[in-house]
């Protein structure tokens, strides 16, 4: 069982793999019928010589061949992805997200499955696939090769059925969190090759990406979107983490590095929430908050167990 | 604290933001403390000490903090002589406790407190005030519909207000207004208030709380009194008469690990009561499973072994016997432990002796440096140098029951170390031996007291409320307006807005469209429109 789990994220990872160069492929495709439409409408108005009319229509909406493809061979991997976990779980008969590894592979999961969500539902356009399956792939070839442990029991402090609840409303948040921290990246990219772009200067790689992403607009509320959704999760999870603290250590909070960096982490969120509705934050600056955020929770997970010493050092 | 106003017409207007004060000549003189109460309480003062609270926890996640880890602290004075001194200065290694840390929070919770009191008065004035009169031109707004109807401008309004049952609603001459999403500036109070809250359970339970560990043998009992406890941090208005009477009696730890060494389970096994007099309760103390008594909570925080020794002076009378029990100190995950023995009660000199317990000895054929391989007992070894002279026990200072002042000690055998196991005997140079005898086991227990649990708990679950409230619910408004057009027809415009989610809105906004029509019908041939942005 626990070989094909193994089997099963491998194959999740290179279907991811393959998807990603058919949302590439899409991106690309999309960008040169859009380039051939502009210049239709180009002749069309030195034509007519009448008012502009719908510049900026049709043509991004519409996912391609190769977008639909890249939905479909996502949906294969996740399914692949959730096989992984399952089986996991049953290996070791407990929660699959005990150590390191199998908390990586469970918030990729969330990840790739908040981005499926938000593409099914229309939230945002497959432009977006190559630049989310990109990082998910390589966590998730990170997670297999450097964080990989073999299936095993739990140590003491672990064993709890708190494990179910807190760290599953972690991988959940962090998974979201994640996911939301590459949007705003990408928002930032496409902020600045608008910006550029308004300004009449040259644009150079790699801000040339933001050609064929979605607009800022709809990447800013998508980023909201997620967030607002983990940001709860998040603070259930600490929550969560506070009372089986308090009934594994003695002491709901003790600054252990882990919870004071769960705590940057909740306060950068809180603050990207406030940035949003202030005048002179919106926009730019409310996503360099929530890519700080994300910042906070990367160190959060990996440095923190890897490097720093504290309550949380197991797996 | 969410929502700063756009629109600018009063009508459409959806935050509960407080309006600006005009300054008033009679108070010029308070005029600079009102200005610099307004920055505190402004949202972007907020946003800035929000961003500092987390700048400033930032060393507390990586530097070693005396809280946690006063051994590292010093490790680190000692690696670090020259920078380390500057960032203790600065309390870096005591962030959570430090004067600036506090000025941050404090601050922050000022800010938000003068930013709370005024919503939560105008929100209480808003949710009782009528949903405010429509707009001069509906189709202007966000999402608008229109259409006729043969119904009378009574009808239709009175039909509008049948169909927009859940939403609060009002009539006025031609027009019925109607809200709803009052919950998400309540959710959004809640959460803030109970922000609050929690620095308060926070406070009260570092102010009278308690915390003590004590280490307990197999076979011991332990009463619940200050004077009992190897280490205390009481709160700063603690007093000792809130301790709860429990006393409770260690009757058997056990451990379990895998092959690989590590731990399995730890279960302390207890007989407790709540009172000096009260008959004795089995229990089991284990991670994650504490014992609650009263508003006591006993935990289960560490382990280790004891060894007893049979110690003879030189003329063969038993100095130490076995059922003393020497707690050894763990030193490495697989239980190397340090032990120290003393024995003052010799006729001729006192002895002392200091080495290492191994739970499973390997000693090294070459080094002949002993080791241990496993924690659980398998090869039990007992690794000791001798010392005999005078301990120094009746003079000086108290010392460590852990260590040995070897000032007026000579070392036994050159000070060569002795290999036992369990039941040997090692005969010292001058008289009298020592035997290994036996192996015990000790827990490390910690009793807590925190009355402002819970606050703190009560406190956490209005924050995840709040905050699910004021994250997912719209508040949102609607008019309806009917009047006379051309012919019997009447004119029926429909239009709204909401603050935040607009797609969603959008749907729920042609959903209710949908309903009103039905019930609102065109006449046959439709001559209506319907937008929504």
């Amino acid at each position: 069982m626990a070989q094909l789990s193994d089997s099963l994220l491998f194959v999740a990872v290179l279907v991811y793999a393959v998807a990603m160069l058919a949302f590439a492929a899409d991106a690309a495709s999309r960008r040169a019928s859009r380039l051939l439409t502009v210049s239709e409408h180009g002749a069309v108005l030195v034509g007519a010589g009448g008012p502009t009319v719908q510049l900026s229509a049709a043509p991004t909406q519409r996912s391609g061949y190769a977008g639909t493809a890249a939905v479909a061979l996502t949906l294969v991997g996740w399914i692949a992805h959730v096989g992984s976990v399952v089986t996991r779980g049953l290996a070791v008969d407990r929660v699959p997200w005990g150590n390191m590894y199998e908390f990586s592979t469970a918030a990729a999961l969330v990840a790739v499955t908040g981005f499926l969500v938000l593409v099914l539902r229309g939230r945002v356009e497959t432009s977006l696939g190559a630049f989310v399956m990109l990082p998910v792939v390589l966590y998730l070839g990170l997670a297999g090769t450097v964080l990989y442990t073999k299936a095993g029991p739990l140590v003491p402090a672990l064993n709890s059925y708190w494990i179910k609840i807190h760290v599953a409303a972690a991988a959940t948040a962090s998974g979201a969190f994640l996911l939301s921290g590459v949007i705003a990246l990408l928002y930032l990219l496409r902020h600045r090759f608008d910006a550029r772009n308004d300004a009449g200067e040259p644009v150079h790689f790699p801000v040339t990406l933001g050609r064929s992403l979605p607009a800022a607009g709809v990447l800013d509320r998508a980023a909201y979107v997620v967030i607002a959704f983990a940001f709860p999760v998040w603070t259930f999870a600490i929550i969560a983490g506070a009372i089986w603290a308090e009934a594994a250590w003695g002491r709901y909070w003790g600054w252990d590095p882990k919870e004071t960096w769960s705590f940057i982490t909740w306060v950068l969120y809180a603050g990207y929430l406030h940035a949003r509705a202030t005048a002179g934050w919106k926009g730019r600056k409310a996503a360099w908050v929530a890519v700080a955020a994300a910042g906070a929770l990367i160190i959060d997970y990996y440095v923190v167990n890897i490097f720093v010493v504290g309550l949380h050092s197991y797996a | 604290m969410t929502v700063t106003p756009q629109l600018e017409t009063d009508a459409v207007r959806l935050s509960t933001q407080p309006e600006p004060v005009g300054p008033r000549t009679s108070r010029q003189l308070l005029a600079p403390a009102r200005r610099a109460w307004r920055q505190l309480t402004s949202m972007r003062t907020a946003l800035v000490l929000l961003f500092l609270l987390a700048l400033g926890a930032v060393p507390g996640g990586f530097l070693p903090q005396r809280s946690l880890n006063p051994v590292r602290v010093d490790e680190y004075l000692r690696q670090h002589p020259t920078l380390a001194p500057i960032l203790d200065r600065l309390s870096l290694f005591d962030v959570f406790a430090a004067p600036w840390f506090a000025a941050v929070y404090l601050l922050l919770f000022v800010s938000l407190v003068g930013c709370l009191v005024p919503r939560i008065r105008l929100h209480a004035r808003a949710m009782r005030k009528p949903p405010p009169q429509a707009p001069g031109n509906l189709s202007r707004l966000p999402a608008s519909a229109h259409w006729e109807t043969r119904l009378s401008v009574d009808e239709v309004l009175a039909s509008a207000t049948r169909q927009l049952r859940g939403w609060r609603t009002v009539r006025h001459a031609d027009a019925v207004g109607a809200e709803r999403g009052y919950l998400r500036e309540t959710g959004n109070l809640l959460f803030h208030c109970s922000l609050v809250a929690l620095l308060i359970g926070i406070a009260v339970g570092q102010f009278f709380g308690f915390k003590g560990t004590v280490l307990v043998k197999e076979g011991d009992g332990f009463a619940n009194a200050i004077a009992n406890y190897d280490d205390i941090h009481p709160g700063r208005r603690f007093r000792q008469d809130s301790l709860v009477p429990l006393h409770f009696t260690l009757d058997d730890f056990r451990a379990t690990y895998g092959a690989d060494g590590k731990a399995r389970t730890f279960d302390a096994k207890v007989r407790y009561a709540a009172s000096p007099d009260a008959a004795e309760t089995p229990y089991d103390i284990r991670v994650n499973h504490p014992l609650h008594v009263g508003a006591a909570k006993v935990y289960l925080i560490g382990h280790g072994y004891n060894v007893h020794v049979v110690v003879r002076d030189k003329d063969g009378q038993i100095a130490l016997d076995a059922s003393q029990a020497t707690p050894c100190l763990p030193q490495d995950a697989r239980f190397l432990s340090s032990c120290t023995i003393k024995v003052p009660d010799t006729r001729g000199p006192q002895l002392g002796f200091e080495g290492a317990f191994t739970p499973t000895t390997y000693q090294n054929p070459v080094t002949h440096r002993v080791a241990s391989a496993h924690p659980a007992v398998q090869n039990p070894g007992l690794t000791i140098v001798g010392y005999s002279g005078d301990l120094g026990l009746d003079v000086g200072p108290p010392q460590s029951v852990y260590s040995l002042d070897k000032t007026h000690l000579t070392p036994l055998d050159n000070g060569r170390p002795h290999l036992l196991g369990p039941g040997e005997t090692w005969k010292l140079p001058g008289g009298g031996s020592i035997t290994f005898a036996d192996v015990t086991e000790w827990s490390t227990f910690q009793v807590t007291q925190d009355p402002g649990k819970g606050i703190a708990l009560g406190a956490a679950v209005g924050i995840v409320a709040g905050l699910c409230l004021s994250l997912f619910v719209r508040r949102r408004r609607l008019w309806v307006r009917a009047r006379p057009g051309e012919g019997a027809h009447t004119v029926v415009e429909v239009g709204g807005l909401a603050r935040t989610d607009a797609e969603a809105f959008a749907a729920e906004f042609d959903e209710i469209v949908g309903s009103l029509r039905r019930e609102i019908p065109a006449p046959s041939a439709p001559t209506s429109s319907s937008k929504t942005e």
